[in-house]
């Protein structure tokens, strides 16, 4: 089997304490993979930690425990390593009218990349071929533009062709989409399903929004609090979510028929991360748990192991039906 | 008659960039009406227009008849009483909308102390009710905007609108950067505050099913004209305009497997709004186009009960033209 593309293992990554708070936990202890030709969707709210997760897994941040592997090497974090490992894992960011620099045209932008690579001969071919496999045709049409003279989707474009200049094997897009109208939207995510077709290219997409998981992913993988709280096939996680989170997500999207499960409160601090399942304070299901209910106390005393890259799996001590042995202990622990 | 009634609106910045081309529509008390489009289609500066906040740059034309009133022509002592008390806007993004450096219970007490003939202790008593009712805990009452979080900022912008109690709200974009279940939280919301206050809201976005889920009507505007209106069920079940499908399919329901790896878009972009083209405007971009969409022009026809569609395939002629 060949390795993953890109790969986290027991990854930490610890803010240090500020104004008098705790460290902030952002990631905490996550696994997940990328597999070659693989696209997966990371899914989860504002403050869960998956920008943050995306950014470690990109090189930008060092983590502080556990770490990132790429085609089954370690990454180093020597500045040297750093950059052979950048010319094939490209992260695209949210907002493309930040991203680029006002003041540089397409050609400059796109360029800047293989420039720092040193990859100076053929530099006006890997531009104008970087721009046609991003949509962007002719690319001569495009070269001299300045950003202000794009539309939101075009500079998106830009902001693409720019990773994929360096001919990467990965792209790591952050929200990819959310800035973008209704009717660009699918376009964009069209060009990142057909580059996968043509180029094999893996892709990790960290959004908010489900339904982008359901247009291109294969595997989802749902973030809460700094954990994947469930992980697995499209199908299996968005038709039959077994996490009470997945399934508040799955029930608030308009359009759905189901009865909307609104979770009070917004999503807790990565500085104070609550005891046992970390959900739980939120937690429709332990909300409707009977007060004499010996599961409660797994819920807010027992922790839930971090879940495997490698098979589908769900974080919840309730998400099955309990075992005779699980009700025994819950009852020990009581 | 209706609280609300646009007739024949346009609106042109500058010289000749004429973002708005003849939209009316009507609302009635109580009733809630969602604007769709992309982004340059015209949706905000309706909005804007209805209550005349439109930079000085922009001309405008036509009727904005607000319980009867133009607001377009009325004079500006009686427009500051209108804006607030009559009809107040939920802007998006609430952390440029609200000034950073004010207390959240200053800036909902400003509109109610100059808008009514009221004391500091009952503004200040007003403003802990209104909080309350948006979710916000009224102890918050002395912070800055900085230290809530994005729902909550959203909610504190809708508390002001509310504050003078009017009769209509306009929310531009207001769940637009927010989390899909901050989202959710907002939506329920406003749906609870205008069955509730019998309030009239006309809410603006791109996202045609986040309009679907909260208000009776739904308007598509594409490149300054409404293209289709209706109600909202029947408008998502069978949209009679190929651009109203468009957007409505851009968000995927989970579970259609016609969506599943298949997203779905519009290539192209909208047209130049300095041009005046003979036809339909979305016929470079309308995956149904046949040859007369080029040339005929197009306006708003009957297509069902309360219902209307700028396409030609409305009409009985044109039924079959396409197939």
């Amino acid at each position: 089997m060949t390795s993953p593309a890109l790969e986290a293992r027991d990854l930490e990554v610890t803010f240090p304490p500020r104004r008098g708070r705790g460290p902030a936990r952002a990631v905490d202890g996550v696994n997940l993979t990328v597999g070659a030709g693989e696209i997966v969707a990371l899914i989860g709210e504002s403050g869960c930690g998956k920008s943050t997760l995306a950014r470690a897994l990109v090189g930008l941040i060092r983590p502080t425990a556990g770490e990132v592997r790429y085609q089954g090497t370690t990454l180093g974090y020597s500045s040297k390593a750093l950059k052979q490992f950048r010319r094939h894992t490209q992260l695209v960011l949210q907002d493309p009218g930040g991203a680029l620099n006002p003041k540089q045209n397409v050609f400059d932008a796109v360029a800047e990349g293989p420039r720092l690579h040193g990859l100076r001969s053929g530099l006006p071919e890997r531009v104008h071929d970087a721009l046609a496999r991003a949509g962007l045709r002719p690319p001569e049409q495009f070269v001299n533009r300045y950003p202000h003279e794009l539309s939101g989707g075009q500079q998106q474009r830009v902001v693409i062709a720019g990773a994929l200049a360096l001919d990467p094997s990965v792209i790591v897009a952050d929200e990819p989409v959310a800035s973008l109208d209704a009717s660009v939207r699918g376009e964009i995510l069209r060009l990142i399903l057909d580059l996968r077709g043509s180029l094999g290219l893996s892709a990790l997409v960290v959004s908010h929004d489900l339904g982008l998981a359901w247009n291109i992913a294969d595997r989802v993988a749902v973030m809460y609090l700094g954990r994947i709280v469930e992980q697995g096939t499209v199908e299996e996680v968005l038709l039959r979510p077994k996490h009470p989170y997945t399934q508040a997500l799955i029930s608030v999207l308009p359009g759905t028929d189901a009865e909307s499960v609104l979770l009070r409160g917004e999503p807790p601090d990565p500085t104070a991360v609550p005891g046992g399942c970390r959900f739980h304070p939120r937690c429709q299901r332990f909300a409707a748990l009977d007060a004499s209910d010996d599961r409660r106390t797994l819920c807010t005393g027992r922790d839930l192991p971090v879940l495997d890259a490698d098979r589908p799996g769900v974080a919840c001590h309730l998400a099955d039906a309990p075992t005779h042995e699980e009700r025994r202990e819950s009852s020990d622990i009581s | 008659m209706s609280l609300l009634e646009v007739h024949d609106l346009n609106v042109t910045y500058g010289v000749d960039v004429q973002a708005v081309r003849g939209v009316s529509f009507s609302l009635d008390a109580g009733q809630t009406l969602g604007v769709a489009g992309e982004s340059g289609s015209g949706k905000s500066t309706v909005a804007l227009s209805l209550l005349r906040l439109l930079p000085s740059s922009a001309r405008i034309s036509g009727d904005v008849l607000l319980g009867g009133e133009d607001v377009l022509t009325m004079g500006w002592g009686r427009l500051r009483a209108v804006r607030w008390s009559e009809a107040s806007i939920v802007f998006q993004g609430a952390m440029s909308a609200l000034n950073p450096v004010r207390t959240i219970g200053e800036q909902i007490r400003e509109p109610i102390l100059l808008h009514e003939k009221v004391g500091i202790r009952a503004a200040r008593e007003r403003t802990a009710e209104l909080l309350d009712s948006v979710g916000v805990p009224a102890r918050r009452v002395g912070a800055y905007p900085h230290e809530l979080s994005g729902g909550q900022r959203q909610r504190v912008m809708i508390a002001m609108a509310l504050a003078c109690r009017p009769a209509l709200i306009i929310a531009d974009e207001p769940t637009t950067a927010l989390d899909v279940i901050v989202q959710a939280q907002i939506l329920s919301l406003l749906a609870d505050l205008v069955r509730e206050s019998h309030i009239s809201m006309i809410m603006i976005s791109h996202d045609l099913s986040v309009l679907a889920e909260t208000c009776d009507r739904l308007a598509v505007m594409y490149a300054g004209r409404i293209v289709e209106i209706g109600t909202s069920r029947q408008m998502i079940a069978e949209p009679r305009h190929p651009y109203t499908r468009a957007l409505s399919s851009a968000f995927p329901t989970i579970g259609d497997p016609a969506s599943r790896l298949a997203p779905s878009g519009l290539p192209g972009d909208p047209p130049d709004p300095r041009l005046v083209a003979s036809g339909c405007p979305f016929e470079p971009r309308c995956p149904e186009a046949f040859a007369e969409c080029s040339t005929h022009s197009v306006e708003l026809w009957p297509a069902g009960t309360g219902r209307e569609s700028a396409c030609l395939k409305v009409l009985p002629g044109f039924a079959k033209a396409s197939a």
